[in-house]
């Protein structure tokens, strides 16, 4: 007996697959077709093979935003996750003073980035900014318009303020979720406050650790307009970073072709990054 | 080693508690002698497991005394008990392998590495855990997980007790008994006192020499399982303990006994003068389903009822029956003839029991 064929289900994936093709692969395609390409107008476009990938790869002023996006990158990471554990764990669970801390902590996640960076580039002036105006009064030349480090600092700052709320939130639900029993038994087993932390809070808070360490590094290396509003790439280039600089290429200069070439690139670097962490975290987790 | 006493020890959770209802433990005085096997029975809310946290130190109490060896210990946390606690879940390190789990206590307490490497050893072969030492504790079955838990209390050579939270919950049935085993031949090995809070009567009869019945709070009984099916000394004993559990009959007191529903029972005269002082109208007589004397035909001081339904349980039956408007259980073994439509059944006075105010009395008159 042979079975009876009925595929009519498969067009009850159309309506996905029209989606995710309009939604992502459609835009993607079209950018890995202008990154082969060069295009003068719309009747005359040539293929040039990887040639635009080479240029952009060998383009110093790429390189050196790359690296200071790394560097940006890591800083933040480094900074803001230890500082949102500290947080999470400092914050009380019970209470009417718990709901209060929460939506405190929340606030800064609520403001959009643009006015994160105008709201630190007042702060940060040294005229009329608190922040500013108070490091130079207590004698310190601070100047985030002028100095490179200063603005480094400042931006570092900003971003710290802005989104270490988040692995703040994130840990403190982790930490919710651990039963009392844990505590309990830790007790008993006479483990130290460090015990604690290092056996049951800190491994308990591994998969909201792993979520929240991905999204700031994939959020902190896309960066634009906080450090854009803020130094505006300056002085110099000491603040440019990645999407700034592409941005200034694709639009500013219409360099369409190592632009695209560019944006796959920048594309496969947050992928291969992310896919490289969580491989070796989950890799950590196995029996050996 | 331990003895356990508690005086005058009582715990609420309010902060000003008003009256008795207030108290999730009211006022008891017990002991645990130094190396017994206890069980604590009780259905769930009775204070079981807030009197086990208080033993151990997680609580501490708002009234009386909780005294380990005579010394009061109401103000040390558990760090400073030398006790270890079993939960109804099982509580592992998830980020250590089975080793580090059971080493860790030792590890806390700074023992040298030699002594901890086989400390861990000897209690991994008494739990069959030798194959998994090097393994993940996450990655482990249900039953492995609660042996890991149970390392942890026996790794250390301070410890004198063991507190089990019913830790027996999230294990199959197969592996409950094998569990249980192991729990009573470590029992007999260590020489610890062990308190095994549990709503399972089975578990609490087999695990334990002496079973302390909890209700309302109250340590209501204590006792080895046999007297506590011979002579429950309160109703919820009765009904607790059994399967089924006693036929509890509420009666007024009248010339010859008792009666009620027009049914009426004689006793003994020593009983009735008794009852003749209680004031309480609070009185009821209970027998246990086992005792209940069943015939098929109408005899001498027999009572007639209805059979309702009869259950047959393989090694033996359950036979429900309506006496005036009293349902009536009786137990009858598998060879034993099964009455249908009518019984006659008779409640031998030796296994009748008198409560007043839910409280056994004149036992010492039978």
């Amino acid at each position: 007996m042979s079975k009876v064929e009925n595929n009519k289900a498969w067009w009850l994936v159309l309506p996905v697959f029209l989606l995710v093709a309009f939604s992502a692969i459609i835009p993607l395609m079209t950018v890995v077709n202008y990154s082969v390409q060069d295009i003068f107008d719309a009747d005359h476009a040539v293929f040039v093979g990887v040639e635009w990938y080479r240029e952009v790869l060998l383009n110093e002023r790429l390189q050196e935003s790359l690296l200071r996006q790394f560097i940006f990158s890591f800083t933040v990471l480094a900074i803001e996750i230890p500082l949102g554990i500290a947080i999470a764990l400092m914050m009380p669970t019970k209470g009417s003073m718990a709901s209060v801390s929460l939506i405190v902590v929340a606030i800064p996640l609520l403001i959009p980035g643009n006015v994160v960076g105008t709201i630190w580039k007042i702060f940060g002036r040294t005229d009329v900014g608190l922040l500013g105006w108070g490091l130079n009064q207590l004698g310190i030349d601070y100047n985030y318009a002028a100095n490179p480090v200063d603005a480094w600092v400042t931006v570092v700052l900003m971003d710290v303020w802005h989104w270490t709320p988040l692995v703040a939130l994130l840990c403190y639900s982790g930490l919710r979720a651990i039963p009392d029993a844990f505590y309990q038994a830790a007790a008993i087993d006479r483990a130290s406050k460090w015990a604690v932390f290092r056996y049951i809070q800190l491994p308990r808070l591994r998969s909201v650790l792993v979520i929240g360490t991905l999204l700031r590094f994939m959020d902190s290396f896309m960066i634009y307009s906080e450090p854009f509003v803020l130094t505006g790439g300056g002085p110099g280039s000491s603040t440019t970073f990645l999407s700034q600089t592409l941005t200034k290429m694709a639009i500013g200069q219409f360099d369409l072709g190592p632009a695209a070439a560019f944006s796959l690139i920048y594309f496969l670097i947050v992928l291969l990054v992310s896919w490289l962490f969580f491989t070796t975290i989950s890799e950590m987790d196995k029996d050996k | 080693m331990a003895e356990i006493q508690l005086k005058s020890l009582a715990h609420s959770y309010e902060k000003s508690p008003t009256g008795a209802h207030d108290y999730a433990l009211r006022e008891m005085n017990h002991v645990w002698d130094q190396g017994g096997a206890y069980a604590l029975l009780g259905p769930s809310g009775c204070g079981k497991s807030t009197l086990l946290n208080i033993i151990s130190g997680l609580l501490t109490p708002s009234e009386g005394e909780v005294l380990f060896d005579g010394v009061v210990v109401n103000h040390l946390p558990p760090q400073q008990r030398n006790i270890a606690q079993v939960f109804q879940f099982p509580v592992i390190y998830d980020s250590m392998t089975v080793f580090d789990n059971l080493a860790f206590p030792l590890r806390n307490m700074k023992i040298a590495e030699a002594k901890v490497m086989s400390k861990v050893h000897e209690i991994a072969e008494i739990l069959e855990l030798h194959s998994v030492l090097n393994k993940k504790a996450k990655n482990l079955s249900a039953d492995e997980k609660q042996k890991v838990s149970m390392g942890r209390g026996l790794v250390r050579d301070d410890v004198s007790a063991i507190l089990f939270d019913e830790p027996l919950t999230v294990i199959d049935p197969q592996l409950k008994w094998k569990l249980r085993r192991k729990l009573k031949q470590i029992h007999e090995q260590f020489n610890l006192t062990m308190i095994y809070v549990t709503h399972d009567q089975l578990e609490a009869s087999t695990f334990a020499e002496k079973i302390a019945v909890m209700y309302g709070g109250q340590i209501v009984q204590f006792g080895t399982p046999r007297e506590l099916f011979e002579n429950p000394n309160h109703t919820f004993v009765g009904y607790f303990i059994g399967s089924p559990g006693m036929n509890l009959l509420e009666v007024q007191t009248t010339a010859n006994g008792v009666s009620f529903d027009g049914i009426e029972i004689e006793l003994s005269d020593a009983r009735k003068a008794m009852l003749a002082k209680v004031p309480s109208k609070n009185i009821k007589i209970g027998i246990r389903p086992e005792f209940v004397h069943v015939w098929d035909k109408p005899s001498e001081n027999g009572y007639e009822c209805e059979v309702q339904h009869v259950e047959d349980l393989g090694t033996y039956k359950i036979l429900t029956m309506k006496l005036g408007q009293q349902i009536i259980k009786a137990r009858l073994d598998e060879d034993h003839a099964v009455p249908q439509q009518k019984a006659y059944i008779s409640f031998p006075e030796q296994w009748l029991k008198i409560y007043v105010d839910e409280y056994l009395i004149g036992e010492e008159l039978v």
